[in-house]
């Protein structure tokens, strides 16, 4: 991996805190094996270096793998491949330099407010005195004075992750990790708590000298961070390094910060493209390229329903056939982890291809956007039995089944070698409401087994009975 | 999809209590303090009395009322004992059946097995050995029952903690890693307070379980040897033997007053404070409540204790742990460095150490199997079609006192879930009623049912029903409550009513907890059948065809082969029905009946 753009700014001359060293990881199924022939790919290859002073965003699709980097960081995951230095030393578990703030929360229910400040300094064995004091303090300056004797559940969503930070901070980390802290809150307290962090940390209230941001929210992304790290998935990689925006230009108004977060939304929703290209045109904010990633092994649909995918095209129709990817984000309120999966869908099926920034409807996309409910239905079957090759596969295998009927196991074997347990599952509840919903076979859910459309008056009563468990 | 405005209410309201209460706090103290110091110091005395006095196997009981409260202090000094036992047993096997893969694999099958066994069954080694181990004093005998009472106690809060120990969230268990807890730190703050509601409520069950055994842990025969230990259970076996009318209410009135003053002096505090163990984070709508923990959560004497004595001791207590359990070093140690070679020294120990165990345990289990091998090779073939054949009456037994269960219980449960006004009066009435045992009832009905026809192959079906018919209806009454306002709703609207209602609502919706009540009710049938097909009354012995019938046969006999014989055959039916038929049932309940 080559770096590009040596010069860095001030802030990011500081000391080397921690160091990912080519890490790769392989999905280890609860026994320990990993099951199948080739285990699946998590992460491939990552590297990277955090320094004392910077705010780093790791910005990634689902499935990129970057809640798992961020346990290999923190020490709770040992990678496959590669090591994680902290100060030169190789990290062989958690260490009380890391600490980490967590998406929902993660309190304990049954400890007040305070005893859950103080559970990290209790493991660090300090005094009674001693640890009311550093946990008061630290309540204090987070804005929980009052709430000492509060229990998790009669606080509100902001108010818990508050907690979540102030035991995070108490142990006073050189390196606080960032979970997602922001997504499990609404649009308001999201951004107060957002403000109040930065705050603590450029007024140097904190000890913490570096923190590492996870997230799948542009705008939260470029309004936080130093430096920019986009993942891309199957397996997680790094796609590009990006230089962030200086501090004062860090407003929505400002023309940099718009440009930026356009960049970003191109970048994340052509997986395909080579990143680094895009990010050309911008080239002092491109710190390092990833290598493109090797093709896919197996296809991986994403986990959308075909209604959403139709109602994304009409969306899209109704601006005329083409719209900004990030205008399309804001009219369905739809966080980055949400359209993605929409988009990535629609390009697979050939219904609408991101274009550097917009998703344009292809001519079949158009026609479906405007056909009626029976119309939509055959160009979807169309369009998924040209595209999706297990759709394809069973249909196939139905033709020729004498009695009309299949297995899932079969293909369930199958997606096994590709992807870990859970995500084989997934793929296969995606597989059946796209076939039951181009009525390309029928799924029985109990017995686990395809049905030919054809053969469906007999199993009946059987379908019934299943549909209103699926319900 | 789209993520809205959640409106999360701020603080909740503070439960509000009556305002006297905190002015009578003080009284609250002097005679709760008082009375608890009291019983904990007869408790004490009695136990140091019968312990250290020379063994009498057969005690002469007084029927005389005044000989009531010492026979209740000693069956719950007994209980007591029992319970602890029980709950340091879960403690430890839970925690490590979840915690260690390999250990796991032996010890949660091994669980599976034990629980299956009938407690007459474990009668003879327990109180040969023990007996044998003490053969001047009472201890060993007072130990023996107390096993027995433990062994019908424990599995059930064992497999609770199990599975709230493997269950625990990965939020939390990754929070305990990052902040390093240590071991205890971690069993303290996050394997017990996760598993406290489960236990709290197995804990119920088992004492409940407990008071259904008191009589056959306090009075039985082993061979041409009786024993007879003092306590309410034997006083009432005694009572209904010489047909003391009398005698026999009063000692069920000592014992329903027992298990009041516990429901509402322990249990109910202990349900309510579990209340803050919920996994949830979301505050409750109405949240069970007791009076007596509100009264100890307002003592001046309890909180001036935890603050001048509670919290010292504590930190004392942690500082003498954090020295046992040091934090791991996070470097890697060069195996060259003297602490390398300490390091290595330490865990090649431990690995010897292992070993050794591990050998010895090999050598126990294979001497066990061995003797038991000796002993069935003992029972002849046509024993062994005696005991098959035992084996299907006793099932076809349960089979009665399931389906009478159901029959009364989903009705009746149904109707007070539906009704939360019923629910709420009832269900701690239910509560007490169903840890009453059965088998203290059972000598009043038995002059009554031994007239009827059939006399005993029938009354061993109600004995039975009385034993487990309630945790059936628990799970129906919860089963009823957790059924969605709105699904009873649209019922109403399209006039769904009468029989149609049952088919497609009701029924359907209890079915995951009327299999999870039945599950149970039927491992506590099969182990009710020992005290109900062979009973003594008025000192004869009725008897009628059955395995649990010729277990206590055997066990009374002394014949171990054939309670060998009838142990294994009795624990490989239980096993045998959960896999085949109620873990198939139950999957089936998860997999299309559950409301989520």
């Amino acid at each position: 991996m080559e770096l590009m753009g040596q010069q860095q700014t001030g802030r990011m001359n500081g000391a080397l805190l921690l160091e990912a060293r080519h890490i790769t990881h392989l999905y280890q199924a609860r026994g320990g094996e990993a099951r199948g022939s080739r285990p699946p790919v998590v992460l491939e290859d990552v590297s990277l270096q955090i320094h004392a002073g910077e705010l780093v965003a790791l910005l990634g699709p689902s499935g990129s793998g970057k809640s798992t980097l961020l346990r290999i960081l923190a020490g709770l995951i040992r990678p496959t491949q590669g090591e994680v230095l902290v100060h030169g030393q190789r990290l062989l578990g958690p260490t009380p330099s890391c600490a980490m703030v967590f998406q929902n929360f993660a309190l304990f229910p049954w400890l007040t407010v305070l005893q859950n400040v103080e559970l990290g300094l209790q493991a660090l064995g300090l005094p009674r005195l001693q640890r009311l004091k550093r946990a008061l303090a630290v309540i204090d300056m987070i804005g929980l004075d009052g709430f000492e004797e509060a229990y998790p559940k009669e606080l509100s969503g902001g108010m818990r992750q508050r907690v979540g930070f102030a035991r995070a901070l108490a142990v006073e980390p050189e390196l606080l990790l960032l979970d997602e802290p922001f997504s499990a809150l609404d649009v308001l307290t999201a951004a107060n708590l957002r403000r109040e962090l930065l705050r603590l940390w450029t007024e140097g209230q904190i000890p913490t000298r570096a923190m590492l941001l996870v997230t799948h929210n542009i705008d939260e992304a470029v309004s936080m961070a130093d430096r920019l790290l986009i993942l891309g998935a199957d397996p997680g990689h790094i796609r590009a390094e990006v230089r962030g925006l200086p501090r004062e230009q860090r407003q929505p108004h400002q023309p940099a910060y718009a440009h930026l977060v356009e960049l970003l939304y191109r970048l994340m929703t052509s997986p395909d493209e080579d990143g680094s290209a895009l990010l050309e045109a911008r080239e002092p904010a491109l710190l390092r390229r990833g290598k493109p990633r090797s093709a896919r092994p197996y296809q991986l649909l994403p986990h959308v329903a075909p209604a959403d995918i139709i109602g994304l095209l009409e969306l899209v129709q109704a601006k005329g056939g083409r719209a900004e990817l990030s205008e399309l984000g804001r009219a369905l309120q739809l966080e980055l982890d949400e359209l993605l999966p929409l988009v990535d869908a629609a390009d697979l099926l050939q219904l609408a291809r991101p274009e550097e920034g917009k998703l344009v409807l292809t001519a079949v996309g158009q026609q479906l956007a405007e056909a009626d409910v029976q119309e939509e239905k055959r160009l979807f079957r169309q369009q998924a039995l040209a595209r999706v090759a297990l759709l394809r596969r069973i249909a196939e295998d139905l033709a020729t089944a004498p009695d009309g009927r299949v297995e899932e196991e079969r293909y369930l074997e199958r997606l096994r070698e590709h992807f870990s347990e859970e995500e084989a599952e997934a793929q296969l509840q995606t597989i059946v409401e796209w076939g039951r919903y181009a009525e390309i076979f029928t799924y029985l859910e109990e017995e686990g087994v395809f049905v030919r459309e054809a053969e469906e008056e007999q199993g009946k009563s059987a379908a019934a009975g299943s549909q209103t468990t699926s319900s | 999809m789209a993520r809205i405005l959640s409106t999360q209410p701020l603080l909740q309201q503070p439960m509000r209590r009556q305002p006297g209460r905190r002015r009578w706090s003080w009284l609250f103290d002097v005679i709760g303090g008082g009375s608890f110091l009291l019983i904990v110091c007869a408790l004490l005395v009695l136990a140091a009395a019968r312990w250290s006095a020379p063994l009498t196997p057969v005690v002469t009981l007084s029927l005389s009322p005044l000989a009531l409260p010492l026979y209740a202090g000693y069956s719950l000094l007994r209980m007591l004992l029992a319970y602890g036992l029980a709950l340091l047993f879960t403690l430890l096997y839970g925690h490590v059946a979840a915690t260690h893969r390999q250990a796991e694999r032996v010890l949660i099958p091994l669980l599976d097995v034990l629980q299956s066994i009938p407690i007459l069954s474990f009668l003879p080694a327990a109180v040969l050995a023990l007996v044998a181990a003490f053969p001047h004093s009472n201890l060993g005998l007072e130990l023996a029952s107390i096993l027995l009472i433990f062994t019908s106690q424990v599995w059930n809060m064992t497999f609770s903690f199990y599975h709230s120990v493997l269950t625990l969230p990965r939020d939390l268990t990754e929070v305990c890693r990052l902040l390093r807890l240590r071991p205890w730190q971690r069993f303290l703050t996050l394997e017990l307070p996760a598993s406290l509601i489960g236990l709290v409520w197995n804990s119920l069950m088992s004492w409940a379980g407990g008071w259904f055994f008191l009589m056959a842990a306090e009075q039985f025969t082993l061979g041409a040897q009786s024993f007879r230990l003092p306590g309410l259970g034997s006083y009432l076996q005694l009572a209904a033997d010489r047909g003391d009318l009398g005698a026999l209410a009063l000692g069920l009135l000592t014992l329903i007053g027992l298990i009041v003053a516990l429901d509402v002096c322990l249990w109910r505090p202990l349900v309510a404070w579990a209340e803050r163990f919920k996994l949830e984070e979301q505050a409750e709508v109405a949240p069970p409540r007791s009076v007596v923990l509100e009264l100890l959560r307002a003592s001046s004497v309890l909180r001036w204790l935890r603050r001048r004595l509670g919290r010292p001791l504590w930190e004392a207590f942690t500082m003498v742990l954090n020295r046992l359990q040091p934090l791991p070093t996070m470097q890697e140690i060069p195996a060259t460095t003297t602490a390398g070679w300490k390091r290595r020294m330490r865990v090649g120990v431990r690995r010897g150490m292992t070993g050794l165990v591990l050998t010895l345990l090999g050598l126990l289990v294979g001497w066990v199997l061995w003797q038991g091998g000796q002993l069935l090779l003992q029972v002849p073939a046509a024993t062994w079609g005696r005991l098959l054949l035992a084996t299907g009456a006793t099932w076809l037994r349960t089979l009665a006192a399931l389906a009478i269960g159901v029959l009364w219980t989903v009705p009746v449960g149904v109707a007070i879930g539906l009704s939360p006004r019923w629910s709420r009066r009832l269900q701690a009435l239910v509560q007490i009623v169903a840890s009453i045992p059965a088998t203290a009832l059972f000598p009043a009905l038995l002059a009554v049912l031994l007239a009827l026809p059939g006399s005993l192959s029938l009354a061993a079906i109600l004995l039975m029903l009385l034993g487990t018919q309630w945790y059936v209806l628990f799970n129906v009454i919860a089963g009823a409550m957790a059924i969605p306002r709105d699904l009873l709703e649209a019922a109403a609207l399209f006039e769904v009513k009468g029989w149609r209602r049952w088919r497609t609502l009701i029924l359907p919706a209890i079915f995951p907890f009327l299999v999870t009540g039945l599950i149970t009710a039927s491992g506590g049938a099969w182990n009710a059948s020992i005290v109900s097909e062979l009973v003594q009354f008025h000192g004869e012995t009725f008897q009628t065809f059955g395995l649990g019938a010729e277990i206590a046969a055997a066990a009374a006999a002394g014949n171990y082969s054939v309670l060998l014989a009838g142990t294994l055959l009795m624990a490989a039916a239980v096993v045998l029905l959960n896999r085949l038929i109620w873990k198939r049932l139950y999957r089936l309940a998860e997999q299309r009946y559950r409301l989520a």
